[in-house]
C-alpha cells in the first residue's frame, strides 16, 4: 500500500510518500530552492506557514522523484492536529479532498504520534515498549508508548518548551533568534562551576518540566552583569544553562525509567541533536543497561515521512473514516486507540 | 504591590512571579465584574518580563484549570472558559504580518472574545486596535506594570482596577 502523508500543522510543509513493502519512496519538506522550477524560475517569496501554495507543488515533486502519477497511491494521510487551525485545514482540505476525487480512503493523523512512531522509519527499530523523550522548541513530553496507538503521557513542560529556553536565552546572551545550537557552541568555552542555575521541579516528585524560570534566572543573570559582561562571561552563562537544562530532562529520564521498568528510551525531537544531551543520556542508559535510540534528525524534526507511515499502520489495519474535512486543534495524544 | 491610578492609565509595582499573576488575575476579574464580552489586550515587554506569567494568571483566573503554555511556537492557544473564549497569541515568530492571515486572526478578534497578544508590535496594522495595552519593565529584578487604555473597553476595565 502506497500512502502519501501530508505535514502542515505549525511552521513546515511536509510531503512523504511510504509504501507498506518499500519504505519511504520520496519526501519533500519546503524550502525556498526547491520550489524554483515549479514557478518557472521565478522566486516568490512565500511566507512561512503558506501551507496553501506550496502543498500542491511539494506533492507533485513527491510523486515526480518516486516516479509515480497520483492515480497510483491507495491512501493520503494527512495532520490532523495539534496544531494551528488555519495550517491544519490546509492539509485536512487537500488531503480528504484529492482522495475523495481518487476513491481511496484517508486518515486523519495525530501529530505527535507521527513523532512517537518515526524512530520506526530507522533500519534499526526499538521494540514496544519504550520510553520517549520529545524535546524541541514546541515540546517538551515524556510518553510511554505501549503500542502504536496505545500512549500515556508521563510528564510535560507546564510552561516553556525546553528548545524555546535554549533559544531565548541564547537571545538574552546576544546570539541570534532562534540560537539554540549557537548557545551549545558557546557553551563549549563556558567554565563549570562559575554560574550555577536552578533545577527547576527536580525536587518534586513527579515527571513534568519546567523551563520559564531558567530563562528568567539567565535574564536577571545577564542582566545583573550589566555593562561588565564579556565574551567569557557568556560563555559560562550559556555552560550553566545548559547544564541545568541537560540535567533536569536526564533526572526525568531516569525516574520515568525507573517507573516503568522499560529498558528503551528513544530521544527525538531537535533538542536531541544536543551534544552534552545525548552524552548525559548515554552515560545514564549505559549504567541503567537501557537501549538508547535516536532517530534520524531529519525525522525529529516536523517532517511527511512520520505522517506518511503513522497513516499506513492505520489504513493496513483497516480503519475507515467518514469523508468530513475536520482539524482538531487541541487533540489530547492519550485519547487515541 | 503600589499603585498609581491616573484615568486612563495605571501602574503597578510587581516583586515576583507569583505576584504577575495575582496582576493577571486583577485584569480577568475586572473583565468580569464590568460584564464585558470581550477585549483586546496587547501585551508589551522584554524577553523574560513575565508576559507569559501575567497571561497565565488572566487565563486560570477565568476558570480554565490546566496548563497555561508559552504560545511561542504555537503562535495561538485558544482556551474555553466558562465566561469567554480566550486566545492567547505571542507574534514574536511572525516574519511579516501578513502571516496573520495563515493564522486565521479575523476569525478570532471578535467582540465575544478576549485575544491576549504578546508581542503586538509584530502584527503591525493587521491587528484589531487594542482595548488596553499593558507594558512590563524592568526595575532591577523586579517588574513595573504599566496599563494604558486605549478605547472605552479600555476605560471601563481600568476604573475597575
Amino acid at each position: 500500500m502506497r500512502v502519501l502523508g501530508l505535514e502542515t500543522s505549525c511552521d513546515e510543509t511536509g510531503i512523504a510518500l511510504y509504501d507498506t513493502d518499500n519504505g519511504l519512496l520520496a519526501e519533500r519538506l519546503y524550502s525556498q530552492v526547491s520550489l524554483h522550477s515549479e514557478f518557472g524560475g521565478v522566486v516568490p517569496e512565500l511566507a512561512s506557514r503558506d501551507h496553501i501554495r506550496k502543498t500542491l507543488p511539494l506533492i507533485r515533486q513527491t510523486l515526480n522523484e518516486a516516479r509515480l502519477s497520483i492515480d497510483q497511491i491507495d491512501g493520503v494521510a494527512y495532520t490532523a492536529g495539534p496544531g494551528l487551525i488555519g495550517a491544519l485545514l490546509v492539509g485536512a482540505g487537500i488531503g480528504r479532498s484529492l482522495a475523495w476525487s481518487l476513491g481511496i480512503p484517508a486518515v486523519a493523523v495525530h501529530h505527535m504520534e507521527g513523532h512517537l512512531l518515526a524512530p520506526m522509519l530507522e533500519a534499526v527499530q526499538p521494540t514496544f515498549p519504550f520510553v520517549a523523550l520529545l524535546v524541541s522548541g514546541g515540546h517538551t513530553l515524556l510518553v510511554y508508548v505501549e503500542k502504536v496507538g496505545h500512549y500515556q503521557i508521563l510528564g510535560e513542560s507546564v510552561d516553556d518548551a525546553v528548545g524555546e529556553a535554549f533559544d531565548k536565552t541564547a537571545k538574552l546572551l546576544g546570539l541570534p533568534y532562534p540560537g539554540g545550537p549557537e548557545l551549545s557552541q558557546l557553551a563549549k568555552s563556558g567554565r563549570q562551576g562559575i554560574y550555577r542555575f536552578p533545577r527547576p521541579m527536580v525536587n518534586r516528585p513527579g515527571l513534568d518540566f519546567s523551563y520559564s524560570g531558567l530563562k528568567t534566572f539567565a535574564m536577571n543573570t545577564v542582566k545583573k552583569l550589566g555593562d561588565s559582561i564579556d565574551a567569557q562571561a557568556r560563555a559560562d552563562i550559556a555552560y550553566a544553562f545548559q547544564e541545568a537544562a541537560v540535567d533536569s530532562l536526564v533526572i526525568k529520564c531516569k525516574r520515568a525509567l525507573k517507573q516503568t521498568g522499560l529498558t528503551s528510551l528513544v530521544v527525538a525531537g531537535g533538542v536531541s541533536a544536543n551534544d552534552c544531551l545525548r552524552g548525559e543520556l548515554k552515560k545514564l542508559c549505559d549504567k541503567m543497561s537501557v537501549e538508547l535510540y535516536f532517530p534520524k534528525l531529519e525525522y525529529c524534526t516536523d517532517n511527511g515521512a512520520m505522517i506518511a507511515y503513522a497513516g499506513s499502520l492505520r489504513l493496513m489495519d483497516g480503519h475507515i473514516e467518514e469523508a468530513v474535512i475536520e482539524a482538531k486543534p487541541r487533540w489530547p495524544l492519550d485519547t487515541l486507540s | 504591590m503600589s499603585k498609581i491610578n491616573n484615568y486612563n492609565k495605571l501602574s503597578i509595582r510587581i516583586d515576583d512571579g507569583l505576584a504577575m499573576e495575582a496582576c493577571g488575575k486583577q485584569v480577568a476579574e475586572a473583565i468580569v465584574s464590568s460584564k464585558l464580552p470581550g477585549a483586546q489586550i496587547h501585551l508589551m515587554g522584554e524577553l523574560g518580563a513575565g508576559k507569559t506569567t501575567f497571561a497565565r494568571g488572566f487565563i486560570q483566573a477565568m476558570g480554565y484549570d490546566g496548563h497555561v503554555k508559552s504560545p511561542t511556537y504555537t503562535l495561538i492557544e485558544p482556551y474555553e472558559t466558562p465566561y469567554v473564549m480566550i486566545y492567547h497569541l505571542d507574534l514574536y515568530r511572525l516574519s511579516n504580518p501578513e502571516e496573520l492571515e495563515f493564522l486565521a486572526y479575523r476569525d478570532l478578534c471578535q467582540e465575544n472574545s478576549i485575544c491576549l497578544i504578546e508581542w503586538p508590535e509584530q502584527g503591525g496594522k493587521m491587528l484589531c486596535t487594542a482595548d488596553i495595552t499593558i507594558n512590563i519593565v524592568f526595575i532591577g529584578d523586579k517588574r513595573e506594570v504599566g496599563m494604558t487604555s486605549v478605547s472605552s473597553v479600555g476605560d471601563r476595565l481600568l476604573q475597575r482596577l
